[in-house]
């Protein structure tokens, strides 16, 4: 049985990582296999991002520098609620400003492609999941979760995604509510 | 004889019927995760917490350990057969295991890997068994000044040990630390970071951040990136290694055992690095190191034996001081907790049934594992045909429902969405989800010891390092926090600052430890 979207993947988009011809030889190096890899790895997402995470937690680090004060610090002593936060805030602020001064060249950062927004999509569906069970119960959310993530996220015919997501959703009925008897909120 | 009556006890709990089905579930899972790329074994154990709320103390830490030491044999499989690491822990194994396989010889490289892992585990958990009772009786001298000094240290090895950036790895500790202080001040009884959200109260619960961070995070991530389709495996055929191969290897695994079982117990050590390690040794020791690369039986010998031997070990800190020495163990602090277990020293006085129970169960798991990991390869080629699109929508949904179960509440389900979200984009820039776990598991610890330290000691500081244990383990500390400077400082001074093309080794001798585990960061 072959898949659909592995054959029509393949064209589609220009990134597609084809078999390179040094696999052909009878072995690789360790030094071929290394720089192979590199060459699939996403590309980086360059020096702004690691000064964005980097402010990120510049801003985490104060925001807990002023949520401590405003909790008590105290003596190292008697030391009051804010004590232990603020110290640890500190040491956040204080990495996150090296990290924005003397980080910029670390190249493990991804740039975000089009690809992310299937990530925001994946996303929003949880959140409507967990909305909807409490009001429907798991059943059909779970059921036009399991469709949307088959059909558009992973690219499956339609006839498969309706079968498996009432396959996938049948088998979590039998398993959380007839076997397990889970005090999960249900419609049926 | 005394000492070992709670050995033997320890075995009595593991025959029973309901432990031994939880270990043979454990391990096949663990195969499972370790033959299919994507998820690791940190993000099942995390996904499948819920699941341990259920079931005896004992039986919950068993299944939960047999999936991270299946995962090291599963890992193996799709190294060998397809160039594909299953797990970060079996990258190096591509390189001779796939050169073997192109020879006609997969099975031989299973069969080896098979048997290395087995020897690995088995002599890990020898060394387990007799070292664990004598550094937990050693513990039991420690005071709150000693747990200050161990939980920082444990912390800072865990960030700098591990694969990603050092400064960023110590960033994602601190996040964790601080997402540790959310709740009730337990000295003060006041409230920190609440909102005044009733949900918050009583802290941020363990489950549903792991459960996000690692579980849903790579879920995320996974989502994003575009796999390639799987090639057809090489054939595998006589599975049993000849004598010759046996013998070549058999000092590959003696090495690597060793390797790995100091390695494991070293916090952030464990599985990937000892793999690492234990291929750089034999390397190095070979007559003819180029045959490297090439189909060197002695290449999957050594990282596959040192990386089981280092899953055995990594539990000794767990259940002997009560730290976690790497991201997985870090899980399993969190699923004994949530049993009312607290790891430590006492651990083997108060709970004998766990501690021998869990240690005994992986002799059970690693024969389960070599018997069944063999006669199962057809199978674990076949899993590898589902698209990772299948499993997505059924692994996510585990996940939602499952947190959901263990409080009722919807606000947890949330919590792990928000947390999936932070895990996903801590991987994209570059952080490290394991330090933020840790640092979570252990910041309750840290702060209450120090705060106990100051107590006793009057609000002076440098009580700590007049303390001997404790003033060792902050000199230990400070050492590995300056060891990036001076190693600079002193490869200046040597030879001036080199060219260095970073994640490109320049020349095949070079291929050191640290430059293989840059390309492992990707997988």
């Amino acid at each position: 049985m072959t898949s659909p979207r592995d054959a029509g993947d393949g064209g589609s988009h220009s990134a597609a990582p084809v078999t390179p011809p040094v696999a052909d030889e009878l072995s690789l190096t360790p030094e071929q296999l290394a720089v192979e890899w590199d060459e699939d790895k996403p590309a980086a997402a360059g020096p702004l991002a690691n000064v964005a995470s980097a402010v990120v937690g510049v801003i985490v680090g104060v925001a807990g520098i002023i949520g401590s004060i405003g909790l008590g610090l105290g003596t190292p002593e008697e030391p009051q609620p804010g004590m232990w936060p603020f110290i640890v805030s500190l040491i956040l602020v204080l990495l996150s400003g090296s990290l924005a001064l003397f980080g910029r060249g670390i190249a493990d950062t991804e740039k975000f492609s089009h690809n992310s927004w299937a990530v925001l999509g994946g996303t929003l569906t949880l959140v409507a999941l967990v909305i909807l069970v409490p009001v429907i119960g798991f059943e059909i959310p779970s059921l036009l979760l399991t469709f949307v993530w088959l059909r558009f996220l992973g690219k499956e015919t339609w006839k498969m995604s309706t079968l498996l997501s009432v396959v996938v959703v049948a088998a979590f009925y039998g398993v959380f509510v007839l076997l397990l008897g889970v005090p999960l909120p249900h419609l049926f | 004889m005394d000492f070992l009556s709670p050995i033997l006890d320890g075995f009595a709990v593991v025959v029973q019927p309901e432990n031994l089905l939880y270990c043979l579930i454990g391990v096949i899972i663990g195969m499972l995760i370790g033959v299919l790329p994507g998820l690791g074994p940190a993000a099942t154990i995390a996904i499948l917490l819920p699941l341990t709320y259920g079931v005896e103390p004992v039986t919950a830490i068993i299944m939960l350990a047999g999936i991270f030491y299946g995962a090291q044999y599963g890992g193996t499989v799709t190294s060998v057969l397809l160039r594909l690491p299953g797990e970060a822990s079996s990258v190096v194994t591509v390189f001779d295991g796939y050169a073997l396989a192109r020879q006609g010889k997969a099975g031989t490289a299973l069969g080896i890997a098979a048997i290395g892992s087995f020897i690995g585990g088995t002599v890990s958990i020898l060394g387990l068994t007799l070292l664990a009772p004598i550094v937990a009786g050693f513990a039991l001298d420690f005071g709150p000044p000693e747990y200050t000094a161990l939980a920082l240290l444990g912390i800072l090895l865990v960030a700098t040990v591990s694969n990603g950036d050092k400064l960023k790895s110590l960033i994602s500790a601190t996040i964790g630390l601080l997402l540790a202080t959310v709740g009730r001040d337990l000295f003060t009884g006041g409230e920190r970071f609440t909102f005044g959200s009733l949900s918050l109260a009583d802290g941020l619960d363990f489950v549903p951040i792991a459960m996000g961070v690692f579980g849903l995070g790579e879920i995320l991530y996974n989502l994003e990136q575009r796999h390639k389709a799987v090639a057809a495996p090489a054939r595998v055929a006589n599975v049993w290694p000849s004598r010759p191969d046996l013998k070549q290897a058999s000092g590959a695994i003696g090495r690597g055992s060793v390797i790995g079982f100091f390695l494991g117990i070293l916090p952030g050590g464990g599985a990937v690095l000892s793999s690492l390690v234990a291929y750089a040794v034999e390397k190095r020791r070979a007559k003819h190191p180029e045959r490297f690369g090439r189909g060197a039986v002695e290449g999957v010998a050594a990282p596959e034996t040192a990386n089981n031997a280092a899953a055995t070990s990594s539990f000794i800190p767990l259940l002997t001081l009560g730290i976690p020495a790497n991201a997985t163990m870090a899980i399993m602090f969190g699923a004994l907790l949530i049993q009312g277990v607290t790891p430590g020293p006492q651990l083997v006085d108060e709970h004998p049934d766990i501690f021998w129970g869990v240690i005994n169960s992986m002799y059970i798991g690693n024969i389960l594992l070599v018997i069944m990991s063999i006669p199962l390869v057809g199978i674990f080629v076949k899993i590898l045909r589902i698209r990772p699109g299948i499993l997505a929508p059924i692994t996510v949904l585990i996940t939602l429902l499952g947190v959901y179960t263990i409080n009722n509440s919807v606000f947890d389900m949330m919590l792990v969405i928000f947390f999936g979200v932070v895990g996903y984009l801590m991987k994209k820039f570059g952080y490290e989800a394991g330090p933020l776990v840790l640092a979570y598991v252990l910041g309750s610890l840290l702060e209450g010891s120090l705060r106990q330290s100051l107590r006793i000691f009057g609000g002076d500081a440098t009580g700590f390092v007049t303390r001997p244990i404790s003033g060792m383990l902050l000199l230990v500390f400070v050492v590995v926090a300056l060891l990036p400077a001076i190693k600079k400082l002193w490869k200046l001074r040597r030879n001036g600052p080199g060219p260095g093309v970073p994640g490109v080794p320049e020349s095949e001798d070079k291929l050191t430890a640290s430059e293989v585990r840059k390309t492992v960061d990707h997988l």
